[in-house]
């Protein structure tokens, strides 16, 4: 990696292995403006924001250009300003700026950066067809009318999830982002993953909000609602509110859904426990029966809908047990038949998910009674952000409150299935024998932790050596499942989350980086770190509800099979 | 064996020929256009299959390229001259006349029998001869309506005796 020293603006600055001259202008505290520049992506140089300006007067995208040492750069002369502004009026031209309206309204790139540089006038009319919005799927919305075509979406889709669902289509003034064929989402092998819609930098791709049902169903007296809130959302809704990322807001949460008018608020991490004891028994028995290897662990939904439609082989592989989300939801329909029998009420479950492809999973077939879903509404980290604001609630100011009983209660492994390797880390604790102090260092020390795209560990239980693989980033369990078609590589257990991070970072959060996602990792394992109970089974209501169920009432409520014979 | 499969067949060989390389890709495509005159769907996710890339990618690649068809031609192609020289030579009423023959509209460029394509070409090189077009690759120079259509109803005259 180069080295040196380079002169922006007059002002000396100093670089080591910066990838492009760009990161060493935001380095040297300058705000380079871009669209299509993601840094957890690879460079494209199509929005020629960042442009800056040689010794010689020769301008250049910084995003595309490595550093020198020597080398003198302007950032904002005359002659820089004046392409910026024009690029930013060329980009509205052909943009729907109905922006009052717009989803993305406040988050949005292009609205922020017509802002700041004083774009005032567009001096082009808009010459394009109208196309057509595609609300097919069950998790995002297209509205190409909106996109500049910055392809930020068809990277993240095609880099980090290796599922490359959405294309450039045509050329020049007849170029679109699309599926293939022009198809509607719903056609394509889409996982609802949603990295597309949290990449999109305006209103071209966003998640689907259905913040109005859930108003519907706090503010109808007929119904009770009851909301579950999952790890992941906790170290995230604080930065909405000043706070930082992976501060533990979930109390303050609590607190203002009590005051929004929510019925009952529990904790997924209930669920979660629920999990861990189902899916490590699982495991357990497939270690007596000899297989079949490996098990892949189920609470991603984006995961398991990519097997169904592209590796279907592999779900005999996958565990039976259903997501955290997916038993809390199971259980509390159980137990509140009689409930709602008694007060004349309707339950009514809100789920609150860091994730898009949570509002497929809960439309599933297979999480629905009498064509009734267990969750009745998924609403991602941002919608309950918006819904706390549109309240006028100031969150950071908020008393503390836990969350109810019975169903508030989660272990501090539970809290870590929202980072990637906890779901791993949670079934080992729950497998190894030793329960000391100790045992569970050693455990957060063999390497389920960390960022890197594939961590594998061996875990010795008894006199068996257990072969244990996380990986997260879509793409990454594709390479792994390439790898075990070849007979390249064995494992007894998988652990795979579909979105970079695991939960922390999935679409439904506020916008951010992957600096960010680790923060909100760290604040989940800091949670786990203080809980007094730390492993699934010593979570005294999950046990109690576990034994008295039974055999055959746990495999109704808590297991599925996705397999299609 | 139904034409369908005939063609998908064909084009995994063309395919396999490549050494199914994704840098060969639009090669592959050129070669399996030059034996059907088009890319149907099926050859799209067949060449994403085996070259192990996206679909989106195949058909964003596809739809880059003014040359690459997805639609179905019919058997005989013609391509009138729309260049400089045509042009000011008055090529569109020739276009006007044969698109009106065919019986097309909108964006349809084949009859409805199947039996001829209609194409502009920006320049053949003969402006000498202008307006000039071609007939399934043979070219007619000077034309003008009446003799332009004279040529399809010919041809048409000479495949139908035949059959």
């Amino acid at each position: 990696m180069a080295k040196g020293i380079m002169t922006i603006d007059g002002q000396r600055v100093s670089f080591d292995g910066e990838k492009n001259v760009l990161s060493v202008i935001r380095k040297a505290g300058i705000e380079m403006p871009t669209f299509c520049y993601h840094s957890d992506l690879s460079t494209y140089g199509a929005c020629r924001m960042c442009v800056v300006e040689d010794g010689r007067g020769k301008i250049d995208a910084s995003c595309s250009m490595e550093p020198r040492d020597g080398m003198v750069i302007k950032t904002n002369s005359a002659r820089l300003l004046k392409h910026r502004r024009t690029i930013l009026e060329l980009l509205l031209a052909s943009h729907d700026c109905n922006c009052t309206t717009c989803e993305k309204s406040g988050k949005c790139h292009l609205q922020a950066l017509a802002q700041q540089f004083g774009v005032r006038n567009v001096r082009f009319s808009d010459s394009r067809e109208r196309a057509e919005i595609d609300t097919s799927s069950p998790a995002i919305v297209r509205d190409p009318n909106k996109c500049i075509l910055c392809g930020d979406c068809v990277r993240v889709c095609e880099e980090m999830q290796g599922m490359n669902i959405i294309d450039f289509v045509n050329r020049g003034s007849q170029m679109r982002v699309a599926p293939a064929f022009n198809r509607m989402l719903s056609e394509t092998n889409c996982i609802s993953c949603g990295q597309c819609a949290a990449v999109c930098p305006v209103g071209a791709i966003t998640v689907k909000n259905e913040i109005g049902e859930a108003w519907r169903a706090i503010h109808n007296p007929k119904l009770r609602t009851v909301v579950q809130i999952a790890p992941a959302v906790r170290v995230a809704v604080g930065e909405a509110f000043g706070l930082s990322a992976g501060d533990n807001v979930l109390h303050r949460l609590v607190t203002a859904l009590k005051l929004m008018g929510v019925d009952e608020i529990y904790d997924t991490t209930f669920g979660a426990d629920f999990t861990t004891i189902s899916e490590a028994e699982e495991f357990k028995a497939r270690l007596k029966a000899g297989g079949p290897f490996p098990m892949f662990t189920s609470c991603c939904p984006a995961w398991v809908k990519y097997l169904e439609k592209e590796n279907p082989r592999y779900l005999h592989n996958i565990s039976t047990c259903k997501s955290p989300m997916e038993m809390f939801a199971a259980i509390l329909r159980d137990k509140y038949k009689a409930k709602d029998e008694e007060d004349g009420l309707k339950t009514y479950h809100i789920a609150i998910m860091p994730c898009t492809a949570k509002k497929m999973e809960a439309a599933r077939e297979e999480f629905k009674q009498n064509g009734q879903p267990d969750v009745d509404l998924v609403l991602t980290t941002r919608e309950i952000i918006d819904m706390i604001r549109e309240s006028g609630i100031r969150l950071e100011e908020l008393d503390l409150e836990a969350p109810d009983l019975p169903f508030g209660l989660g272990s501090g492994s539970a809290n870590i299935y929202g980072v990637t390797g906890g779901v791993a880390e949670a079934v080992v604790r729950h497998c190894i024998p030793d329960k000391s102090r100790n045992a569970l260092r050693e455990i957060a020390e063999l390497g389920l932790r960390g960022d890197e795209a594939r961590k594998e560990v061996t875990v010795h239980l008894g006199d068996q050596e257990l072969k244990i693989a996380v990986v997260h980033g879509l793409i990454n369990a594709r390479n792994l499942l390439k790898e075990m078609d070849e007979g390249k590589s064995f494992f007894h257990l998988v652990e795979v989350m579909t979105c970079h991070g695991g939960c922390v970072g999935g679409a439904g959060q506020p916008e951010g980086l992957n600096a960010v996602k680790i923060k909100r990792g760290e604040g989940l394992h800091a949670i786990d770190d203080t809980s007094m109970i730390k492993r699934a089974e010593r979570n005294p209501v999950a046990t109690r509800l576990l034994n008295e169920m039974g055999e055959e009432k746990a495999h109704e409520l808590l297991h599925v099979s996705y397999v299609k014979d | 064996m139904d034409a369908k499969t005939a063609m998908l067949n064909r084009a995994g060989e063309i395919i396999d020929s490549y050494g199914s390389k994704r840098e060969n890709i639009i090669a592959i495509m050129q070669d399996i256009q030059a034996e059907y005159k088009y890319l149907s769907g099926d050859v799209l996710s067949l060449i994403a299959e085996k070259l192990g890339i996206g679909v989106a990618k195949v058909y964003s690649v596809a739809t880059f390229y003014e040359n690459f068809s997805l639609e179905a031609k019919g058997r005989h192609i013609i391509k009138i001259c729309d260049g400089t020289a045509c042009h000011v030579r008055k090529s569109q009423p020739i276009y006007d006349a044969v698109y009106k023959y065919l019986g097309l509209s909108g964006k349809r460029k084949t009859s409805d029998d199947g039996f001829y394509t209609l194409e502009t070409v920006a320049c053949l090189g003969a402006c000498g001869l202008a307006p000039v077009m071609t007939l399934d690759g043979e070219v007619h120079s000077k034309m003008d309506p009446d003799a332009a259509l004279a040529l399809l109803e010919n041809l048409k005259k000479e495949e139908g005796a035949a059959v």
